[in-house]
Order: structure tokens, then sequence, then C-alpha cells
């Protein structure tokens, strides 16, 4: 089978264009690296994505901490993901780095804080 | 009256790497002015990741990568005050600003550096028919609103352009549980980056409709819906082709302008390609001793590059400070064909710079060649060419003639 992938994993954005049976990739063209034929197999086994939102904070001077997690998730768990960041709160102050929440649903991710929050 | 080395006008990624470039290069005196309660520009409200890939090697969030500066810029102890707007620049680099806790002040600079950055276009700057009712927002109003005040902009949204902010908040909107029904793009091929569309459209299934524009807006208080239409090649839209969506939201994402009106006031020289200054290789403009650099002087894709832009103005900008001049750039850099624009506009021939263009349209299998008359300084081979993104190319002293402009085409 063919395809043509984006690769999201750099700004190049290339257009790779693969061949494929299953999960088994053949042949892959107009990657820039070597890191869009990684991408390409990832994506026809186990497509993976990283998300961002924001968390409320109690007490901060801002009423929101950015977020996202350390590693990617599995693509079909991207709302379920959502949903849980949505469950949780933080109270100020919070840094860059904090953990927000640990290992999100067992996926092997943290959420992570990506903004400074001061108390108000 | 205070008297400064270096006034910075902005204190987005532009400025501030520009302040901590010229603080390594001995400038001693150096004041950045930033008209927001905090520094870090509109990083402040990307909270998607992807920034700092060329920079650090890793993927991280507009205010990860703007505190990595910011922190940066406080342990060198380089002043910045925050709340204050810059009211005017003369062409002596005198700055007047108005500062929240400061009042108004005069500064002296023996140079200015502008990175005020861009703002969006809006609808009114397009023209956009049908009435004005709530419920219309630029994607860059829209973002700050989900991320920086907790307020949600609606539920059913219809996006106008497939400018980069615009795709990320088709995401961010949909993560949130709202509706996007579709992304119409005036033009035949998309305004964002690749990357974009696959990992903020493609996976979440909004639709890229390629050559459609909103002909009219509905509603009379609230937006109740849009009539989207097809154009052809000319963007005028195709009688017949009318289609009317309801939504309660529709988020404009059609291009940025580089936000020069001080430049205008110091009596700065743009460009009418890229709406900034016209600037030489050291990105100095038209006036002695005023600099402009990131997204002032050229709209960018990536934070990374304005970065390293804005080091090379803070090099150039500190030799100014610490020799008194700079060598004269009296040549001229064209764009050719298929080139858009090019940046800078004019080079001197005895130093090595980074080009920066975009070419018109997208192009497959093409070389951007740079040529000296009939010399080929420069051809690089390019699998595809889009004007999403910003191509640079390294020129080299060594390999230049003296005394002849230069020319960039894609071929
Ligand atoms: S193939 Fe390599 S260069 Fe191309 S987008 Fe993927 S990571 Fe970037």
């Amino acid at each position: 089978m063919k395809r043509t992938f984006t690769c999201i994993v750099c700004p190049n954005g290339c257009e790779i264009d693969a061949e494929y049976e299953g999960s088994r990739v053949i042949s892959v063209t107009g990657n820039l690296c070597p890191k869009g034929k990684t991408y390409v197999t990832q994506e026809l086994v186990d497509p993976r994505r990283t998300i961002a939102t924001s968390m409320r904070v109690d007490g901060g001077e801002l009423p929101l901490a950015s977020v996202r997690l350390t590693r990617p998730i599995p693509k079909d768990r991207i709302f379920d993901v959502m949903a849980e960041i949505n469950r949780h709160s933080l109270t100020a102050p919070v840094a860059i780095g904090d953990v927000a929440v640990p290992d999100i649903l067992g996926l092997g991710s943290d959420v992570i804080v990506t903004k400074n929050v001061a108390r108000a | 009256m205070m008297h400064e080395q270096a006034v910075i006008v902005g204190g987005g990624p532009a400025g501030l790497a520009a302040a901590l470039r010229l603080r390594e290069k001995g400038v001693k005196d150096i004041l950045i002015l930033e008209r927001e309660h905090k520094p870090g520009g509109i990083l402040r409200q990307c909270i998607h990741d992807g920034f700092g890939l060329m920079r650090f090697g890793e993927s991280l969030s507009g205010p990860e990568y703007a505190q990595r500066f910011i922190d940066r810029v406080e342990e060198a102890g380089i002043r910045c005050i925050t709340d204050c707007t810059v009211l005017d620049i003369t062409h002596d680099k005198l700055v007047t600003a108005v500062s929240r806790n400061l009042g108004l002040l005069q500064i002296q600079a023996d140079a200015v550096l502008l990175t005020m950055g861009c703002r969006e276009r809006t609808r009114g700057a397009l023209a956009t028919p049908g009435t004005r009712p709530a419920g219309v927002y630029t994607a860059g109003v829209a973002q700050s609103y989900i991320n920086l005040q907790n307020v949600m902009v609606g539920r059913e949204i219809v996006i106008l352009g497939s400018g980069d902010i615009g795709l990320i908040m088709a995401r961010r909107l949909t993560l949130e549980g709202a509706h996007v029904k579709g992304v119409y793009e005036v033009q035949p091929y998309p305004s964002g980056l690749p990357r974009n569309i696959e990992q903020c459209l493609n996976d979440y299934h909004i639709p890229l409709h390629l050559s459609h524009t909103v002909v009219d807006i509905r509603g009379r208080e609230r937006l109740t819906s849009v009539v989207v239409a097809q154009c052809d090649e000319r963007f005028r839209p195709i009688p017949g082709t009318e289609e009317e969506i309801p939504c309660d939201t529709l988020i404009l994402s059609v291009g940025l302008i580089p936000e020069n009106e001080l430049s205008l006031a110091a009596g700065v020289e743009l460009d009418a390609r890229t709406r900034g200054a016209f600037v030489d290789e050291h990105y100095q403009t038209g006036v002695p001793g005023i600099f402009a650099a990131g997204n002032v002087l050229h709209v960018h894709d990536l934070v990374d590059f304005v970065s390293l832009e804005a080091e090379a103005l803070a090099d150039s900008a500190a030799e100014y400070l610490l020799c008194g001049s700079l060598p004269e750039c009296s040549l001229e850099v064209k764009a050719g064909s298929n080139v858009g624009h090019v940046i800078p506009q004019r080079f001197s021939a005895t130093r090595s710079f980074t080009l920066s263009l975009r070419v018109r349209q997208p192009l497959k299998d093409v070389s951007i060649v740079v040529r000296q008359g009939e010399k080929e300084v420069l051809r690089k081979k390019m699998r595809k060419a889009l004007p999403a993104e910003m191509i640079q190319l390294p020129i080299k002293a060594e390999k230049l003639i003296p005394g002849v402009e230069l020319e960039v085409s894609a071929e």
C-alpha cells in the first residue's frame, strides 16, 4: 500500500511518500532525515501525540497555568486525557516543570506546568 | 532625561534575545520597554508545544521558551520596564514613553532596537460584508481569551483563513469541546505550515476548504451563521456556490502585519512587500542607529528564527555602539522571479550574512538561486518550497564580488 505522510516531528514538515504492508514500511521517500521513517512506522502501528492545555490555578496572579504532556500519548486517548486534566486544578504558586498530574491515566506521560504563576 | 546606549522597544522573543546578546558583547546600558505587564510577547499565550526544536533541540511551549530568555535577562541584570507604552521615537533616537509606575519617560538612546512584533489583520481591513454581530474574533484574540483569561469564545466555530494561529486555534477549540466546522482559505493553498495542517486539522478531522471565502456574516446580536462561497483564481466568489453554515463564532486567521507605526514616526522607510523596514545586512534601517528584527521586520514562521535574527541584529548594534559605525551597505538585494520578498534589502558585499526570503506560490523541485550579474553565488535545491515557510540561506563573503547587486530567484 502507498500513502503520503506529513512528518510532524520538526518544522520542516516533510511530505513523505511511503510504501508499506500492514505495519511494515517497505520504502520512504521525501524525508530529509531518518526520523521521518521512524515517524511513519509509528504512525502505522500506534500514532501518538502530545497535547497542551491549561489548568485552573486557585489563588494565582493569573486564572490559568498552561500545561503540556512530557511524552506523547495514543492519539485515540487525547479526549480522555483532556477530561482527566480538567478534573484537576492547581494552587498557586506553580512553576515551570512542576508535575501537575503524574502518569496521567497510566499512559506513562506526566502533565507538567509550563508557566510560572505566582500567588496573587 | 535619561540616557541609554540601547533602548529595545518590545520585550518579546526578539527584544529579549537582542538584549542578552548586546550584554554578552559588552554593552552596559540596555533598557527594554514592554507594553504588557510581563515580558514574553505573544509567546505567553502560545501554550502549544513545538517551540525551540531548532534552538534547544526540545519541543517547548511558548511560555517555557520565553521564560528561558526572561530568566537570563534577569540574571544579567538587564532592566525591563513593563506596562510601558512607547509613544514616539525621533530620527535622533529620542524615545518618549509612558509607564504606569514611572509616568512620562524621555530617553536619549545611542541605538534603538525595534522589536515590536506584529499584529493580526482584522476583519475591518478585509472588508467582509454583513452585519456586525458579536462572535467574530481574530485567532490571536480568541487565543488570549482561552489561554490567558479562561473565557471560551463559542461552541460552533468557522475559521476564515489558514494561518498558523488559526490552525492552532482549531485544535485548541476542539480540545476544549467546541465543534470546528471547517477552515476556509481564499488561496488555492494553505497559508500555515504543513505540520500544523496535519496535527491541528487532519488529526481532528477538521475539513480545510481551499479557494473558499466567507461572503456574508449573519445574526443580529450574536452571530448565527456565515455564508461561504468558492472563489475563482482572482479570489472572486463564484455565484451559485454559496452555502450557509450555522455557527456562533467566526475566527479570522487572515494574516499578520508588522507593527511599524513607531518606525514610521522615526522616519524609517518601509518595504511595501514585507510591511517592515528596509534593512541592510546589519539589520540597520535607513536611519543610522535604528535597527529592526523579528516579526516587526518580516513575519516569521518559527520563533527560533526570530531569536537568531535578533541576535544577529544585536551583534551589529553592539559593533555600532562600540565602534561608532558600520560598513556601508549600498548594494541592493533584489527579489527575482517567484520570490515575494528578501531580507536584507541592502548589503555591502564585504561580509557574510543570512538571506531570508519567501516564495510567492508553492513550488516543487525548485532551486533557489542567488546571483551577482551572471555569477552564481549560491544554489539550493528544494523538493518543495512553500509561501508558508521562510527560507534562509547563508551568504558567504568570500563568494561575493565587490560592487555588484544580488538577485534571488526560485526557478
Ligand atoms: S523527516 Fe526529519 S527533517 Fe523531515 S519533518 Fe521529519 S524530522 Fe523533520
